[in-house]
């Protein structure tokens, strides 16, 4: 009985928020007094848009001569891609897509043109090199329920690391909290062009993301102090507590939101008598007083909710099949979803459940056993969740493995082709390119090549899958970040460590 | 000797004893006549890539029994088992360096993990710890790496600064026995920031340990009678130790040495000299640099090609193609992965190097005749040669690319299947309606 209230309970309460934003009130000044229209409820904290898709330059380009795979399902032999002011403005075939005049053009005979490829799993930045404590800044494990707290915070935009990723074809990231928290916070989104500020690098108009974590991080990190949790039990209560917590705080914005209503309505109704010099005596309305105070805000419950609400995109650190099933059941219960299991080396044991519900996986080509859960690895499970239809993801969680996403997405193809089962080039290319910009929610925006997308492109030297490829330019958003001839632009930090034997080899010249 | 093992240098020594009477066998007799119940395996069509010299396009490899019988381009015998191996690569099999394979199965259970004591005052030298005395032939992270066709194995103890000593495995076998090629192969010393800490915190403080430990084993070894009569110092180490440390003095065994910084690689050098030690370096991320140095000590080095990462103050200079540049200053290499779950993935390792310069060949023999050479079975192991024990891979293409595959794998002349505990889950799973799914079968999908 309780269960199903609460069932009830969970799937009610989402609509009701949502339907308390500026829209309701629009409902509410249809239906109500037809003399005082409904004012707007102030705007929810969470829904001021800050979206920033400012124009950005880039040259008249097109790459000619190349064969192109666009991560849609088609390649193109001999193809061309034409990009300006940091969108793709065609991708075909050499009789399709006529080369513009004043076009800078790029030859690629016998080269590869793919999107940009996008890490959903990476700790760059927050987790960098050097490996020491003044930055390292990725697990913020005083409480096991940190949803309020941001990656971007404390990203470190001179991690050497960064231009390395772009070296090996990488545009689009996600730096995510580590997880020995159950509830890590905010993940960033960020294109990386070399930036001073983490803010100079943010993906315009991505969703929020959540970091969550299952099994045995949170509690190795928390058991191992003799706090909570020191078992799975004590994981998934603690999720059920803080979504609960969030679900209860949602309630009290939403009653906030609606007794601002009434007093505006009161206010808006009481100046309409004023102004008609109707008094009090008259049965007029009274003055309502001041505005009521708005609920106190809670950063991490604001974050759940919105996770709740489906804006806010749950990406979960878990390896288990049980342990994700459970995590789904407890999503139902409370009403929110996953977006993305991260690691999930048993996804493919329960791929049929992940497929039904659209839920995708980020996994390795074939890292495991380095703890228990990860133990039960295949090298075929990318293989397996693409013939049953789940989005597969390479990711890297790895500043080493995400300089070669192509590589290990070559990796995972090849190991289901020894097993058998058929993966064709075009879907492993998805693996490191549309699959994660849809889990990132920013798939309409970059992971293939298509017209009116942004230009994040990369021409490697020969077909990605080879092991002896590289990338020869990287561009994002049009503009040329990595090329090859010119090498790995290093990071501040990098600069003048070897200033001695450089100045011993200009002297002896 | 003082304190050899069951499992390690008295079974080595058998095994060689009957290595050296099979190998008279094959010189006795001009055609050699196999035993009974020895089968001859002939690899036919294959492009055969010996490690030393060229490749030979269309070869035939002949195995009988563990050891090859010959190489080259005749016919299959008579009686042999013939595999068809047109539009393969052959070549020997791969050996995996400097990882802790056969003595680590789930890095996080210390229960599983024998690849160092463990404990907060654990001795940062112990050179009588053994990776043989450890090693477990049925790990199930064997058969995960013969899938990327490694064969052989240095099963090397970690950390401390003296980490002990490793054995040398073939990769198939269900008994030490069976497994072990050699279990007293090499001594592994420690400069990286761990053996640092481990030691004082400080580079002075490791050296002068390392020092310390060196000298007396010297004195150990140059006044046991005195040292046996209680007539000497205080030594700074243990009698297992000493004795280990001696037959490292001696040349007996190669010193593997970890180290990252080039200026501790210079200092590695110049200790190896004072003490006439058979050195090897390892990890050598900032190599490059000193190259010319070590070139010119003639001390090969082990390297993992894709540790490109400053992710160390000691190793701010890592860079992509460092054995590229190892290689063109005249440094023979080994091309490595530490990574014990992920020793299938040497041949991607191999294949980035090649990619930054290195020349195949030279990336070929790094992960087969030069580990073999280094620590001296170069008569047993890392070529395809007659006379050599029968590890050898077929490869469905380019070994290095990632689009090929191990096709078939012989250990001591046996085919192995290319089976694994996850090519069994993956068989399990294959197909979901045969998986058993409880009461309820899935769970309820929220629409």
């Amino acid at each position: 009985m309780q269960r199903s209230l609460l069932l009830i309970f969970a799937l009610t309460v989402p609509v009701a928020l949502a339907s308390c934003g500026a829209p309701a009130a629009v409902q509410h000044a249809e239906t109500r007094s037809d003399t005082v229209p409904d004012p707007d409820p102030p705007p929810l904290p969470w829904q001021v848009d800050d979206a920033d898709d400012a124009p950005i330059s880039s040259p008249l380009t097109a790459i000619v001569g190349g064969t192109v795979m666009t991560a849609t399902g088609r390649t193109i032999e001999s193809g061309v891609v034409v990009m300006e002011n940091g969108r793709l403005l065609a991708v075909g075939a050499a009789d399709e897509v006529e080369v513009p005049d004043g076009a800078d053009v790029i030859d690629a005979a016998g080269r590869y043109v793919t999107p940009g490829l996008i890490d959903t799993h990476s700790h760059m930045g927050v987790y960098p090199s050097p490996h020491v404590r003044g930055v390292s800044d990725g697990n913020e494990m005083t409480s096991p329920t940190t949803p309020g707290i941001r990656a971007a915070d404390a990203f470190w935009p001179q991690d050497p690391a960064i231009m390395r990723a772009v070296a090996g074809g990488v545009t689009t990231i996600q730096v995510l909290p580590g997880s020995g928290n159950l509830i890590g916070g905010a993940g960033a989104i960020l294109k990386l062009h070399p930036g001073r500020t983490v803010s100079e690098m943010e993906f315009p108009g991505a969703p929020e993301t959540l970091k969550m974590a299952c099994g045995e991080n949170p509690k190795r990190v928390y058991g191992g102090r003799t706090s909570f949790p020191m078992t799975r039990m004590g994981n998934v209560f603690g999720y059920r507590t803080a979504f609960q917590a969030a679900l209860e705080y949602g309630r009290g914005f939403e009653e906030g939101q609606a007794s601002h209503v009434e007093w505006a309505r009161d206010r808006a109704a009481y100046e309409l008598a004023e102004s008609r010099g109707e008094q009090d005596e008259d049965g007029a309305p009274e003055d309502p007083g001041a505005a009521p105070n708005p609920p106190a805000r809670d950063f991490g419950n604001e974050r759940l909710l919105g996770a709740i609400e489906g804006r806010v995109l749950i990406q979960m650190h878990c390896y288990r099949a049980d342990e994700m099933v459970r995590v789904l059941e407890i999503g139902d219960e409370l009403g929110f979803t996953i977006r993305s299991f991260h690691h999930a080396v048993e996804a493919y044991k329960i791929r049929d459940v992940l497929a039904a519900r659209d839920v995708s996986v980020s996994t390795w080509a074939d890292w495991w056993g380095f703890k228990l859960e990860a133990y039960d690895a295949i090298e075929e499970n990318l293989a397996l969740l693409t013939r049953a239809g789940v989005r597969g993801i390479l990711h890297s969680d790895s500043a080493m493995l995400i300089q070669r996403l192509n590589q290990e997405a070559a990796k995972a193809m090849t190991a289901g082709r020894r097993a058998g089962i058929e993966v064709s080039e075009d879907e492993a290319l998805r693996w490191i390119t549309i699959h994660p910009a849809w889990a990132l929610g920013v798939d309409d925006r970059t992971g293939s090549l298509e017209a009116g997308k942004m230009a994040d492109v990369v021409i490697w030297s020969g077909h990605p899958f080879s092991v002896y490829s590289r990338a020869d330019q990287v561009f994002i958003d049009g503009r040329v970040v990595h090329d090859r001839s010119e090498g790995v632009r290093p990071s501040d930090f990098e600069l003048g460590h070897d200033l001695e034997r450089q100045i011993e080899a200009e002297a002896a010249q | 000797m003082t304190d050899s093992t069951v499992t390690g240098s008295a079974v080595t020594d058998s095994a060689v004893r009957a290595f050296v009477l099979c190998l008279a066998c094959v010189a006795l007799w001009v055609a050699p006549a196999a035993a009974q119940d020895e089968e001859t395996v002939a690899l036919v069509g294959g492009m055969i890539v010996t490690g030393e010299g060229d490749p030979i396009p269309e070869g035939t490899v002949v195995i009988r029994g563990e050891t090859l019988v010959s190489v080259g381009t005749g016919p299959a015998p008579a009686g042999a088992r013939v595999i068809d191996c047109q539009g393969t690569v052959i070549t020997a099999g791969f050996v995996g360096t400097q990882s802790s394979l056969g003595l680590e199965e789930i890095s996080l259970e210390p229960s599983t993990v024998e690849t160092a004591p463990e404990g907060d005052d654990v001795d940062a030298i112990r050179a009588s710890f053994s990776a043989a005395d450890g090693y477990n032939p049925t790990s199930t992270l064997i058969p995960v790496a013969r899938r990327g066709g490694v064969t052989s194995a240095i099963s090397t103890p970690q950390g401390g600064l003296i980490a002990g000593t490793s054995a040398w495995v073939d990769l198939a076998g269900s008994s030490m026995d069976r497994a072990l090629g050699e279990g007293l192969l090499a001594l592994h010393v420690s400069l990286g920031d761990g053996a640092v800490e481990a030691a004082g915190g400080t580079r002075s403080t490791a050296l002068a340990a390392l020092r310390e430990a060196l000298n007396d084993a010297q004195l150990y070894r140059t006044r046991r009678t005195a040292f046996d009569r209680r007539q000497v110092r205080d030594l700074s180490v243990s009698q297992a130790d000493l004795e280990r440390l001696g037959q490292a003095l001696s040349g007996d065994i190669p010193v593997v040495v970890r180290v990252s910084h080039s200026h501790d690689i210079l200092r590695v050098l110049a200790l190896a000299a004072e003490f006439e030690l058979r050195l090897v370096l390892a990890g050598a991320e900032e190599g490059w640099q000193v190259a010319t140095q070590i070139a010119a000590a003639e001390v090969p080095v082990i390297v993992q090609p894709m540790t490109n990462m400053p992710a160390q103050f000691s190793m701010l200079h890592a860079r992509y193609d460092n054995p590229t540049l190892l290689h063109a200053a005249g440094v023979r290499l080994i091309l490595s992965t530490e990574d014990a779950h992920g020793l299938r993935n040497l041949r991607q390792e191999a294949g980035n190097a090649v990619a930054q310069g290195l020349p195949a060949d030279v990336a070929l023999r790094a992960l087969t005749s030069e580990p073999a050479r280094v620590f001296g079975l170069e008569d047993r192991y890392g070529t395809l040669a007659p006379n050599r024990v029968a590890n050898v891979v077929v490869w469905s293409g380019d070994p290095f690319e990632l689009t090929t595959w191990a096709r078939n794998l012989f250990i001591r002349g046996r085919e192995i299947p290319l089976t694994s505990r996850q090519t069994l889950l993956r068989d399990r799973y294959r197909q979901l309606d045969t998986v058993p799914r409880g009461r309820r079968g899935l769970p309820r999908v929220r629409q």
